[in-house]
Formats: C-alpha cells, structure tokens, sequence
C-alpha cells in the first residue's frame, strides 16, 4: 500500500506540470492589464509611466518564458510570490481563506452523508413505496434547486421569521470567527451555507446510494444472506450497503474537492470570504500570481482526494487490493 | 434676532437646494459616546495607500485612520466649505495668488506617539505632486499648478504656484491626501500600500483581507471631545442583495456607496422608521463617447445625431424610477455656480426641449453623413448600476432615429482593454469625482486626459481649458466654461453626457451625525459619526 501512495503522489507531479502550463497560458489569453485595471476601477487618470512602472513592479514586462520558469520555481517552492493585486504574499492570502472553505466543506459533506445514505438506503429498501417516492422528490428537488437560490430563500425566510417572532429582523453573521475563538458564533454563521451546498449534494449522493443499493440488494450473496435467515437489518447494514458505498464514496470525493474552490455563488450570497470567492476575484482582476496560485492548490486537492477515495475503497472492500 | 438668523441662513438653504442635497432633517442631539458602528463596504482596494489608489473601496474603511491638511467640512451637507484639519487656519494666498502658506497645528500625533509636523505634511504631498521614480500617485496631474512645496520650520508648509488657480485649493483638500510620517517614507515609499499609520480620528486594529477592517478609537485625536465611536468595522460585501439585508437584519448600520430606488424603498417597507434614508445628487456622471478615429464616428455629424436622439429631460424621470441616476446636466455637476442653468442646457445638442425636432435633425444628420441605417456596437462595462440599465435605454433612444445598436458587456478587465486599444465603435465611460471642482473635474474631457478614450485631437479645446483654469475672474470662468462645453457636447460632441447619478443612503436610524455628500468619496472619517441606541 505504502508503495502505491508513493506511485501515486509522484504521478501528481506531471499533472501539476500540466495545469500549471494550462493555466499560465489560459490566464494570458484573457484581455486586459492588472495596472490598467488598478487605475481605471476608480475612474482615475491614467498615467502611461504610472502604468510602466507598475507592469515593470510586478514583472509583466518580462517574456512570458521567464514568467512561467518563476512560477515553476514558486510551485517547486510553495513560494507563489506576492498577490498582483493587493501585493501581500500569496500563502498567506490562501490561508487566511482555506480554514473557512474547509470547514464548510466539512461541514456541508457531513450533512450530505448524514441525509444521503439513510434516505438512500431507506429508499432502495421500501422501493416503489410511498416512502420511496418520496425521498426521490426531496433529492430530485435538491438537484434542480440550485444552492446559491436556496441560500436567499434561507437568508429571506430567516428575516421573515425573526421579524415575525421576535419583532426585530435577525440574519446570519456576515463576518467570520473561527470556531474555536467563538463556536456559537462561528456555527451560527456557516450552518447556513452547509445547510444550503449541503442538500445538493446531498440529492446527488442520495440518489446514487439508492441506485447502488438497489443493484447491491439484487446480488447473489444478498440472496444467499437472506436464504441462511440473516436478518434483514443486517444484510442491509453489513452486505449490501457496504458494497453500494464504493460509487458513493467516489461521489462524495469529488464534491467535497469541488466545494474546496468552487463555492463561489453560495459565498457571495452568505458574504463567506472563501476561496471561490477568492478565484473569482483574482480572475477578474487579472492577478496571474494569486490565480495560478489557486488553480494549483485546487489541482492538488482533487489529486489528494481521489488518492483518499481509492484508500477507502481498499478498506471497504476487501478485494481491492493495490500494488 | 430669530427672524434674522433665518435670514442669514437662507442663502445657506437656497444652496444646499440647488446643489440637490436633500436628506431628512439633522436632529438637534447631544452626541452620545461609545459603540462600535459596523457598515458594509461593496468592494476591496487593491492596497491601502491612498495616494496611489482612487475607490471608494479605499476611502470608506481606511480614511479614518489618517487626518487631511484640509478637507471638505463634516457638517456641510452641500460638501463645498474647506476647512483646516491638521493646519491652524485657511490660508490666504499671497504673492497675487501663487503661494499659500500652511501653519500645522501644534501637538498632533501619530497613532505610534511620534509628533505630526509640517515635515510630515511636506513630505505626503511631495509624494503626490513630485512621486517619486516608481511611486504611483493617482493625482498628480490634479496639481500641474504647483511649482514647488517647502517646509521652512516644523510649523509651517509653503505651496508655490506656476500661476494662480482655483482649483488649488479643492484639490489639496481631496479625500484621499492622506498624511503620512516623513520617518517611514524616507524609508520605504511603499510602506504605506501594506500598512498602516495615521492620526486620524481611528486607530487601525486590523485587516483581514477580503473580510474586514477594523479600528478603535484614537484618544490623542486632535479635535477633542471626538470621535465619540469606540470604533468601527468596515464589513466587505460584494453583493447588493446582501448588503439591504445586512441592514435590515442589522448586521450592518449602513453602505456609504449608494443603492438603487428600489432598494431603498425596500428597506423603508421592512425597517420603518429604524431606517433613515439621506439622497443627494451625485459627482458622477455616465458618458457616452464615440471612436473618433473609427468611421463614421470621426465625422462629427454622426456623432451629434447620437447626442440629438437622447431624449434627457424625459429619460431622467424614468430611469431615476430604477436606476441610481436622476439629474440632467453638463460636463458640471448640477447646481454648482459653474453649471450651465436650464435655459443654456435647452441651447446644445441633445437637450433641446422637443425631442422630435432634435430627432428630425439627427436622421438629417446621419442622411447627411451616408449612414441613415447606422449600425454599431456599444461598449459597455458588466456592472449593473447605472452601466447596462442606462446603456439598454440608450439603445431604444437611437432606435427613434433608426440607428441599430448591440450592446456588448463586459467585465471591467475587458471592457478598459478594448478602450485603451481603440477597439470599440461608441462606448460608455464615467466621471467620478470628490471634491466638486468643475475646473479639475472637467479634465477628464481633455484630448490629453489618461482616462479620455475618444481619441480626438483638439488644441483649441485645450486652450479653453487652460485660460479657463488661468482666470481668476468667476464671469470670465463661466463664459469659457460654456465655451467648452459647448465644444465638448455639441460643436464636436467627442462625449456625451447621460444623465448624473443620484446617490441614495438608507441607514439604520441610530446612526446619527452622518451628512451626505455629493460624492462618496467624502466625509468618510467617521469622527462626527455617533451611535443613538
């Protein structure tokens, strides 16, 4: 195993090498100029010397070969240099941001897994019942639903109902407090967004447990199971729900990596300073450093991720075995 | 006695209404001290050096900390009077007008302990009219009247002018001429975009980006007695939606930028009389300006029959109904002395009282020029208030005169590519500006202007400009005043004016002390601000 870890995170070298490149190239293709951008913003006059000597100051005036061998050493490095932008050093920047993403992340897959494979489960089990129908509305509605609509609703009917008990309308803090400086605080903030990215991908993840349980329910062994007078409650918890959690768990990986950068809609609406938040600005203000930066780190969490997916897969199943 | 001072403040009044400062009456309170007022700021400055950068994303959570030399008075709801900050009174100019001498009060002090003297004053504004080899200062060409700064002893500082200029004193009194200690700057010129160190009203606790900026109050503060905040934070929120909910949930007491009608009302609806709405006309102004060096665009007919197919008087009263614009003006914000009245408004193109026969002369025109069927792209920057709504009502008033135009939005990256490139047929641009100075503020008309994109040649509009800003004579700065505008909007009508916006500010009701301004890049210090809860 420890074998297969290594091989795997060696390979991830070629892939960052190749986002890296795709990225570089891709965020040069965009028309428009950090400097240009800095100054006209603010309905400013600009001046072309003011405009040289930044491009000069942020190293744009070099040849584009030049730029990217500094990227590389940056990525070889951890060091992605200082924001385009704001000038302040990327890492840190990044940071600041990560521990809020993560733990909406955590908290929105927690949720997920919490609905998902119950509903799921309890779906596939009392199929074609009204039970059955049911959980398919709730997760069919949760995938049409998109995330960042219901997080309105939540925010509207939250003033609403505040207004309506308490005679003064209340929202959701807008600014963030780790958790551990204050946890009331801090969850009475991001319980919303989880709430609200947390159903999605919920439905999603629901839906496939329910259709890999129904598969699983229809096996052999299963049938084996039930005919030696295995409990029901076991088969389902030991047999069957083990084996259909393989595409599940594949499901949840993605989407827990996605919603490490891709959060962008749901952290706007919840004023959440995340890294989605984070991509979307550095794109549209043409920060190269912070982007390539963020690509890279989003890159390598997906890369992690399905290394973490294939681990669990072995330990699920037993007959996964990698060399 | 009463009957008198209500005439004294008549002027006063008469003023205020006709600069459009409208707002519900200041309460006669004793401030109360303590709180710690949170408002929502809609977008993040690139670094926190004001000297270098031009938002408002700047001025509203940063300006607290850093006192001016002088600035636009707190309390002076039409934003016109100048008075003294860190200097001891307003200078008189000597020298038939070319030098004006600063005496800096004595005993102010930085947020560190060490003394503010005129060494410090010196050397910020030497840093924004003389920067230094890579030193950016976004208004620079603002003082192009200056010849020289000097600070002969710790008390006093002496502007030398080329020539004298009315425009002088506006300028040194923009919002964003922050005052910073010589000892750091003789260090690193760059400390100040990263950093922070002032001796404003505030003391900067922290900043974490894209979150927040948070201050306390600073008891050394100059003018005593203030600020009567405990502090503030300065919460970003780039979405609208968020930001009228953010008040009205009272995560946040207000947004000093400015909301759409709708919004406003909104708020009203839910809050009552927790909200307090103040609305101003606003410095800033939407134009439209055509590729002078793009056919059809660079025969000047054409682009008067664009200007001609604007229906102004009557588009003010319905886009005001949904957009952050109202006023029908110039190239000079409304109301100002300056400003052209109504009767010489109905005189250039484009704002002639009947629109049919404005719209009669714009086909002539474009029939005139070969192009009855003129298609073309407009330009226009992806941000919803005013750009696109103003821009998709502009479509329909050049469809009267059987003009065909796409709209082609952008994000601002983009969008000031294509304009700097020239790649664009007709675009929509803007005119933002602090302290109202129509003789600054109309540089931006200017061939020679950095943010002018019509890429025209006009010396003889130049020439206007400058005799405009030589003169010390207000008749003869009126009668070149209209000289140029009326070459800028209709003799060549290289941009046209849309419509000035409108800035409207709800904000929770216990916030009192706030006056608002024609622009939103004044009185943001916070130091008269108080909590009434």
């Amino acid at each position: 195993m420890l074998r297969y870890v290594i091989k795997r995170l060696l390979l991830m070298i070629p892939t960052l090498l190749g986002a890296a490149l795709l990225v570089f190239l891709l965020m040069r293709l965009i028309p428009g100029d950090v400097c240009v951008l800095r100054l006209a913003t603010g309905g400013g006059s600009m001046d072309a010397t003011v405009i040289k000597n930044c491009r000069i100051e942020l190293g744009l005036d070099q040849p584009y070969l030049v730029q990217f061998l500094v990227f590389l050493k940056g990525l070889a490095t951890f060091d992605f240099g200082n924001s385009m932008w704001t000038g302040r050093p990327i890492v840190g920047e990044i940071g600041l941001r990560f521990q809020l993403s993560l733990q909406v992340a955590i908290m929105a897959t927690l949720t997920a897994i919490l609905i998902a494979i119950p509903l799921g489960t309890i779906s596939a089990v009392k199929q074609n019942t009204w039970i059955d129908y049911v959980v398919r509305a709730f997760s069919i509605a949760g995938v049409a639903v998109p995330s960042f609509w219901l997080g309105i609703l939540i925010i509207l009917g939250i003033l609403i109902i505040s207004k309506a008990w308490f005679g003064t309308p209340w929202m959701p803090p807008i600014k963030y407090v780790p958790l551990w400086q204050d946890p009331w605080y801090n969850l009475s903030m991001l319980i919303w967004p989880a709430l609200a990215t947390g159903y999605r991908y919920s439905a999603v993840a629901t839906r496939m447990t329910r259709s890999a349980m129904l598969e699983v329910l229809r096996e052999d062994y299963v049938r084996t199971a039930r005919a030696k007078g295995v409990f029901r409650k076991l088969i389902v918890r030991r047999h069957a729900l083990r084996n259909a959690l393989l595409p599940v768990i594949t499901i949840i990986g993605i989407e827990f990596a996605f919603l490490m950068g891709g959060l962008v809609v749901t952290e706007q609406v919840f004023n959440l300073n995340g890294l989605g938040k984070l991509f979307v600005e550095s794109i549209s203000n043409h920060d190269y450093n912070m982007t390539q930066a963020l690509v890279m780190l989003v890159v390598a969490i997906f890369a992690l991720t399905n290394l973490v997916v294939d681990i669990i897969y072995a330990w699920l199943d037993p007959r996964i075995r990698y060399a | 006695m009463k009957s008198s001072s209500w005439k004294s403040t008549l002027p006063l009044l008469a003023g205020l209404a006709a600069l459009g400062v409208w707002s519900l009456p200041a309460e006669a309170q004793t401030p109360k001290k303590g709180g710690i007022l949170k408002f929502v700021v809609p977008d993040e400055p690139p670094s926190s050096d004001g000297h270098r950068e031009t938002t408002f994303a700047l001025a509203h959570p940063w300006a607290p900390f850093y006192s001016l030399l002088i600035r636009i008075d707190p309390e002076d709801k039409a934003a016109q009077a100048i008075v003294c900050d860190l200097c001891t009174e307003m200078p008189k100019p000597t020298d038939g007008g070319k030098t004006y001498t600063f005496k800096i009060r004595p005993g102010v002090k930085f947020h560190d302990g060490s003394a503010l003297t005129a060494k410090d004053v010196h050397a910020s504004f030497q840093r924004i009219v003389f920067p230094q080899q890579g030193v950016s200062s976004a208004r620079k060409a603002q003082f192009s009247m200056v010849e020289s700064i000097s600070a002969p002893d710790d008390q006093t500082v002496v502007f030398k002018l080329k020539h004298p200029s009315g425009a002088f004193l506006p300028a040194v009194a923009n919002p964003f001429n922050w005052i910073y200690a010589k000892a750091i700057l003789d260090k690193d010129q760059h400390w100040f975009e990263k950093n922070v160190m002032g001796s404003g009203p505030f003391i900067f606790e922290t900043h974490q980006a894209g979150a927040l900026v948070k201050g306390k109050r600073n008891p050394d503060y100059h003018f005593a007695g203030k600020p009567y905040l405990d502090g503030f934070e300065a919460i970003f929120a780039k979405t609208q939606t968020l930001r009228v909910q953010a008040i009205r949930g009272d995560q946040a007491a207000a947004e000093f930028r400015g909301f759409p009608p709708k919004s406003r009302d909104d708020l009203v609806a839910a809050l009552g009389k927790d909200v307090t709405v103040q609305e101003s006309d606003w410095n800033c102004v939407l134009l439209v300006t055509p590729n002078s060096k793009k056919k059809p665009f660079d025969d000047v007919r054409v682009r008067r029959a664009l200007t001609l197919a604007v229906d102004r008087w009557g588009g003010s009263k319905d886009l005001s109904k949904i957009a952050i614009v109202k006023a029908v003006g110039g190239v000079v914000f409304p109301g100002h002395p300056l400003a052209a009245k109504k009767e010489e408004l109905e005189k250039l193109a484009g704002y002639w009282p009947d629109i049919n026969r404005s719209r009669a002369e714009a086909k002539k025109l474009l029939k005139e020029a070969g192009v009855p069927d003129l298609k073309f792209t407009l330009s226009n920057r992806g941000v919803d208030q005013p750009y696109t709504i103003v821009g998709t009502w502009l479509i329909d008033q050049w469809k009267q005169v059987g003009v065909t135009v796409e709209q082609k939005v952008e994000a601002t990256g983009p969008f000031y590519a294509s304009l700097n490139a020239g790649n664009f047929d007709v675009t929509t641009d803007f005119n933002c500006q602090a302290v109202v100075n129509p003789l600054s503020d109309t540089s931006k008309f200017l061939p020679t202007d950095g943010a002018q994109y019509g890429k025209f040649e006009d010396p003889e509009l130049i020439k206007l400009y400058e005799a405009m800003n030589k003169t010390g004579d207000e008749a003869e700065q009126k009668k070149l005043m209209r000289a140029y505008e009326k070459r800028v909007l209709d003799d060549q009508a290289y941009n046209h004016i849309t419509l000035w916006w409108y800035r409207i500010i709800p904000h929770r009701t216990y916030m009192k002390g706030w006056n608002i301004t024609p622009s939103h890049y004044l009185n943001q210090d916070l130091s008269v601000v108080w909590i009434d809860k």
